[in-house]
């Protein structure tokens, strides 16, 4: 099944500072317990959320300047920690349509990519610069183009990295991969063959 | 040219060169658990796939589990929902299931070994972070998300593009009271959280050799808290003694073929790796996290840092850890008050752990203030202790003694710490909230140091209370 290709993804951003944001913040564990992945975007980073508001602070994601913000800027290795894909589920129920940042958990990155989240790769002086200009003008509007690889803020162009495997499949609306791991079902059955314990090291 | 096992199990499982350039990977072994499977198989239904490996896929319930009372329906309603969806899935689709209340049942990282389901030489997936606990037997296991469940569900594969290895080298010999838990929280401390982040770690050396099957498997488990999507060891004879007569495990002549065939796919002598970093384990002492991620470690004999004395760079960070878990900096972590005593989890609850722990609790008394547990691995865990004598050592001292699952590490049940708590934790995360209260704080260390913990009622060297050798 191919799905609508991600060319460009454009909205105001959210800048959500700090290293080794960890998925147990962005969605806690009590939300997970559940069947469904519905209606987790009201809960996205609740803890952190609450404990800004009894410290008289507002949590970016309770900042109505950034309510309608559709691209989170963030530091290194977002995302570390649990596999739960809850966590960009989380994200993109709340409206997110791409992350910008430092670094991203492995994990994270790739249960974004498998649910449309494109998650994009600059240097720290550029996220700095991001973080700021959301900070002072939350109206900007950032662009990203995935096909030219850039994103354009402010009149200004930062080339982004991204795995090219995730660019690949944004573009050719491939990024729900199941139906292309099946497209070979006999060449897997075959490695499975030649795999000596698939049957139990018993010999023919 | 000699080769690593990363390389060598990837080669050999690889199916082909993807559009878009990832590998496709045979997945050997895939373990399901309540969480992140429901999403996935309401997707194959939607889609109208099946499962073509039913055999291949082995499930279990162990997130959810009250361990204080088993009874059905659970009092959560939506994990009573959670269950009886697991039990649903795996009997539309043909996939075994160790339900609630089967002997085989506990959480999925510690009956995958002990079921000699675990082998050296596989791919395993599993759509939990831990999964690089199956790489103690030379296996290589990743931790997936949901809608990779999917596809592991769907296809046995997964779309993956190949990790650098990192050699790690840990020489020496450990000191009694100073364990598994405490080379990889040192470890971890060194390299950082995000350290391991494009590499799975191959775990060595003298240290390593010497570890039980169990201590390979909590060295393994918290690769991923260093940022290593997998880590291993290379099979040896530890291993395969540990395989033999498991139920999973091959038998006759298919065991002599087993073996041979686990054997060669150790790392080769003069393989190459992409880094190389080694770690002297008679130095290291007991390690105790003061922090919010398990990179904030100090040895038992150390101090807090303070804010102040750490790089610009990193000020920040540390000042968050610092006012989160309520240290001003420069205060030891000995004598550091705490609420509860969990000893359990993925990391830390199989059964070398629980007689480490009884070793320490024996005929003592956990302190007055302390509310103190123990929940085993799995049921074969819990039943093998209590053989032992090792639940009436742990009920005199005043721990409970619970059914098995992975209760107070993430909270996912009823087990959860509550307001400011401070817990000292055999488990593998101390981030802010991880265990339940979303001001909770967490200390992680051994099942030992937590054992110590709870009689000494505050963080406490266990290396005076264990006496002689192992």
């Amino acid at each position: 099944m191919t799905l609508p290709a991600i060319r460009r993804v454009s909205g105001t951003a959210l800048p959500l500072p700090g290293d080794d944001v960890d998925t147990d913040r962005i969605i806690p564990a009590r939300f997970l317990v559940s069947v469904t992945f519905e209606g987790l975007g009201a809960h996205a980073f609740e803890d952190d959320r609450k404990a800004a508001g009894t410290k008289g602070k507002l949590h970016p994601f309770d900042d109505p300047r950034y309510s309608d913000a559709g691209i989170l800027l963030v530091n290194r290795n977002f995302g570390c920690g649990s596999s739960r894909e809850h966590a960009p589920q989380a994200l993109a129920r709340r409206g997110i349509k791409a992350v910008v940042g430092e670094s991203f958990s492995e994990i994270f990155f790739g249960n974004a990519v498998a649910i449309g989240l494109p998650c994009l790769t600059l240097p720290r002086e550029a996220v700095a610069r991001l973080q700021s200009l959301a900070e002072g003008a939350p109206k900007s509007v950032l662009s990203v183009d995935l096909e030219a690889g850039t994103l354009v803020a402010e009149g200004t162009t930062f080339p982004f990295s991204i795995p090219a495997h995730a660019r690949e499949a944004f573009l050719s609306g491939n990024w729900d991969g199941t139906s292309m791991l099946l497209e070979r079902l006999a060449e897997v059955r075959a490695v499975a063959a030649r795999l000596p314990y698939v049957a139990g090291f018993r010999v023919e | 040219m000699p080769e690593t096992l990363f390389s060598k199990v990837w080669n050999r499982h690889a199916v082909r060169r993807l559009p878009t350039g990832q590998t496709q990977l045979f997945v050997g072994l895939h373990l399901v658990h309540e969480v992140t499977s429901p999403q996935a198989f309401e997707m194959l239904r939607a889609r109208g796939w099946t499962v073509p490996f039913p055999s291949r896929t082995v499930a279990t319930v162990d997130h959810i589990v009250p361990t204080a009372s088993l009874a059905r329906p659970f009092a959560d309603e939506r994990a009573e929902e959670m269950l009886t969806s697991l039990q649903r899935n795996c009997r539309d689709f043909g996939v075994p299931l160790h339900d609630l209340g089967s002997f085989e049942q506990g959480i999925v990282h510690v009956i995958g070994p002990e079921l000699g389901l675990t082998q050296p030489g596989m791919t395993i997936a599993c759509g939990d972070s831990h999964t690089s606990t199956h790489g103690a037997f030379g296996a290589l296991a990743f931790g997936i998300g949901t809608s990779q469940v999917r596809d592991v569900l769907a296809s046995q594969t997964l779309a993956l593009d190949p990790l650098k290895v990192r050699r790690l080298d840990v020489t020496g010999a450990l000191q009694p009271g100073v364990y598994a838990k405490d080379v990889i929280l040192a470890v971890i401390r060194r390299l950082g959280v995000k350290g391991g982040v494009g590499y799975a770690y191959e775990y060595g050396g003298e240290a390593v050799s010497k570890m039980s099957m169990e201590e390979r498997m909590t060295l393994c488990n918290m690769s991923i808290e260093g940022g290593a999507r997998a880590g291993y060891v290379n099979p040896d004879a530890t291993t395969f003694r540990y395989l033999s007569g498991r139920p999973a495990a091959p038998s006759g002549a298919a065991w002599d073929r087993a073996v041979t065939w686990w054997s060669s796919m150790a790392s080769d002598e003069g393989a190459r790796y992409d880094d190389r970093v080694a770690l002297d384990a008679s130095a290291l002492e007991p390690h105790v996290t003061w922090g919010i991620n398990p990179g904030q470690s100090v040895g038992v004999s150390g101090r807090v840092p303070k804010a102040e004395d750490e790089a610009p760079e990193a000020r920040a960070q540390v000042a968050e850890a610092l006012d989160y878990m309520g240290f001003s900096g420069g205060e030891t972590i000995s004598g550091t008050r705490i609420d509860v005593a969990f000893i359990g989890s993925c990391t830390n609850g199989r059964l070398s752990d629980l007689r480490e722990a009884g070793r320490v609790v024996k005929g003592k008394k956990v302190a007055p203030h302390v509310k103190a547990l123990v929940v085993p691995g799995s049921n074969a865990v819990r039943a093998a202790a209590e053989k032992e004598g090792l639940d009436a050592i742990f009920r005199e001292a005043g721990f409970e003694w619970r059914g098995a699952g992975c209760s107070m590490c993430l909270a996912m049940n009823p087990d959860r710490l509550e307001g400011r708590q401070v817990c000292a934790s055999s488990s593998n995360r101390n981030f802010k909230g991880r265990q339940g209260s979303p001001t909770g704080r967490t200390l992680l260390m051994s099942p030992a140091m937590v054992a110590a913990a709870a009689l000494a009622g505050e963080v406490a060297d266990v290396r005076p209370l264990l006496g002689g050798a192992r």
